[in-house]
């Protein structure tokens, strides 16, 4: 294996696009992920790929479509606000099957909100993003290291079932270093006969679109895409359990905010509180299979997020509220600490003990 | 199982987040499990500048460090705003060039080393935090492996700037044998 370097969350996303053959970035800077345009600004040339600062995020998203409709591996970045303004690109995206991978390194919201780390684009990473039926595919990473071994996974997964994926990050893990190994063995990209890349007269032509004036082709469209969202839901959600085995009490979280609960549920282990933590990987598809794995044994469940408790709705979906679910949560940029994750478990140990 | 939480608190433009990055890969290098976490505001271009760095044996949780085991304080303003968050028995190092107040803990260990003077005193104005450095690497007991400083600090001056190596490697020492 390769030495591992030291890298910011940020740039280990950039370097493993390069690696997993993205040679398309487009973009806007924001507040607090302006690093991963900046390196790509600097990397790209060197690879023979394409770095361009848009003039407007409505623009990169536009030019995303463009470049992912030749089936090109194709990428761009934002933060929160940049990330509504991406919406309708968004949609189209999804309304035409085309593969991309969109980075969202959250910051507090709502309107410009604020500059520090946060979660609160929850739902609208998982609930679709903008109008019209569709989901993406929503990754988590809490850490310097998944956020390039997602980025990698983003573009496979993008690319077997032709949609968007997000990787959900936040300004911490946008900024923090840590050890990084980018030791990939790059799968030959697969076979996209959907792409528009010329007929050579021999072919049909291949149209990119998302109108369907007729409501019956919509409609149909729309019940395939949903088949092939159920097959992914069945077999693509990833999750981290630690702890669960014996826990009567349950701490969910992600992202940067698991990091800090995973301390609190080492700190109450300490004191003898049989506590574990459920870790999504993945946000959409959700992982509900975790959560029913706890019923009739957890008693209560402590979702702890970063913003005003928007995970915690799939949660109690999952767990078809027969384990109460409480809100652990800081907002607005924000960090729990891990002495507040603490207190909760204590109460709720407290109370499920009385 | 040994963590360690480092808090580096002072001025943008002192090397604050350059100072916890040669500690960051002192522990890479050393095969420890590190962190390294910068705060990112408006007070990067102005102001109060700090850096939190975790360095342990164990996988690092939270990067955050809000108790920290020992605080580098460059300037009054961080000594002011982190003193009563360090650990007892943890340690502070203060800039005593900048900062003219003592601390007021007694549940700590203190070392003051006048490091801006000490850095235009020897003709190298910028390299105050490298002097502190030198004390922190010493009294954490980090160079005990030298080489492990010395390649720490390869790792963070980048090939275009080898030629800065030296004298960075001097500042460590002034810090170390003050």
């Amino acid at each position: 294996m390769a030495d591992k370097v030291l890298m910011k969350g940020n740039e280990a996303i950039a370097e493993a696009a390069i690696i997993a053959g993205c040679k398309h970035y487009f973009g806007y800077p924001i507040t607090p992920q302006t690093e991963i345009a900046a390196y790509m600004a600097k990397r790209m040339p060197k690879v023979g790929g394409v770095f361009l600062q848009a003039e407007s995020e409505v623009a990169a998203i536009n030019m995303v479509y463009g470049v992912a409709s030749t089936g090109t591996r194709v990428m761009t970045s934002s933060s929160s606000p940049g990330i509504s303004l991406k919406g309708e690109g968004l949609s189209y995206l999804a309304g035409a099957d085309l593969p991309a991978l969109v980075v969202n390194v959250q910051r507090g919201g709502p309107g410009l909100g604020g500059i520090q780390p946060s979660q609160s684009d929850y739902f609208q990473a998982t609930k679709g993003g903008a109008h019209g039926d569709f989901h993406m595919l929503v990754f988590a990473p809490a850490s310097v290291q998944e956020m390039a071994d997602l980025t990698v996974k983003g573009f496979d997964l993008a690319d077997k079932y032709r949609m968007t994926s997000m990787i959900l990050a936040d300004g911490t893990l946008g900024q923090m270093m840590e050890p990084v190994s980018l030791d990939y063995e790059v799968k030959a990209p697969i076979e996209k006969p959907w792409a528009a890349t010329g007929t050579q007269l021999k072919r049909e032509h291949n149209v990119i679109n998302s109108l369907y004036l007729k409501p019956e082709k919509l409609e149909q469209t729309n019940f395939e895409r949903f088949d092939r969202y159920k097959q992914i839901e069945e077999s693509e959600a990833m999750y981290e359990e630690y702890l669960t085995e014996d826990a009567e009490i349950i701490v969910t979280a992600f992202g940067i905010a698991s990091r800090v609960a995973k301390n609190a549920v080492n700190m109450a282990r300490a004191q003898g509180i049989k506590v574990g933590l459920i870790r999504p990987i993945t946000l959409w598809p959700f992982p509900k299979q975790a959560y029913q794995n706890v019923i009739g044994k957890a008693k209560r469940i402590i979702s702890v997020e970063l913003s005003m408790g928007q995970m915690i709705e799939d949660v109690r979906l999952a767990v078809e509220c027969k384990v109460p679910v409480t809100l652990c949560n800081r907002t607005g940029g924000m960090i729990v600490s891990p002495e507040q994750v603490l207190e909760s478990i204590i109460n709720a140990s407290k109370e499920v003990n009385a | 199982m040994k963590t360690t939480n480092y808090l580096f608190a002072g001025f943008g433009g002192q090397g604050i987040l350059f100072s916890g990055k040669v500690l960051a890969y002192k522990g890479l290098t050393d095969g420890k499990n590190v962190s390294w976490l910068p705060s990112y505001g408006p007070e990067m271009r102005g102001g109060t500048a700090n850096c939190s760095v975790i360095v342990s044996d164990e996988a690092v949780g939270s990067p955050i460090v809000s108790n920290p085991n020992v605080l580098i304080a460059m300037n009054l303003p961080s000594l002011d705003a982190y003193e009563n968050s360090v650990t007892a028995g943890g340690k502070i190092f203060v800039d005593s060039s900048l900062v003219d107040r003592k601390v007021l803990r007694t549940d700590v260990d203190v070392y003051y080393i006048p490091a801006t003077s000490l850095a235009s005193d020897n003709k190298m104005p910028k390299l105050a935090n490298m002097i502190i450095m030198g004390k922190v690497l010493k009294e954490m007991g980090e160079f005990d492996n030298e080489d492990g400083v010395v390649n720490a600090l390869k790792k963070v001056i980048s090939a275009k700037h080898a030629d800065m190596l030296e004298i960075n490697l001097n500042a460590l020492k002034i810090g170390k044998d003050y």
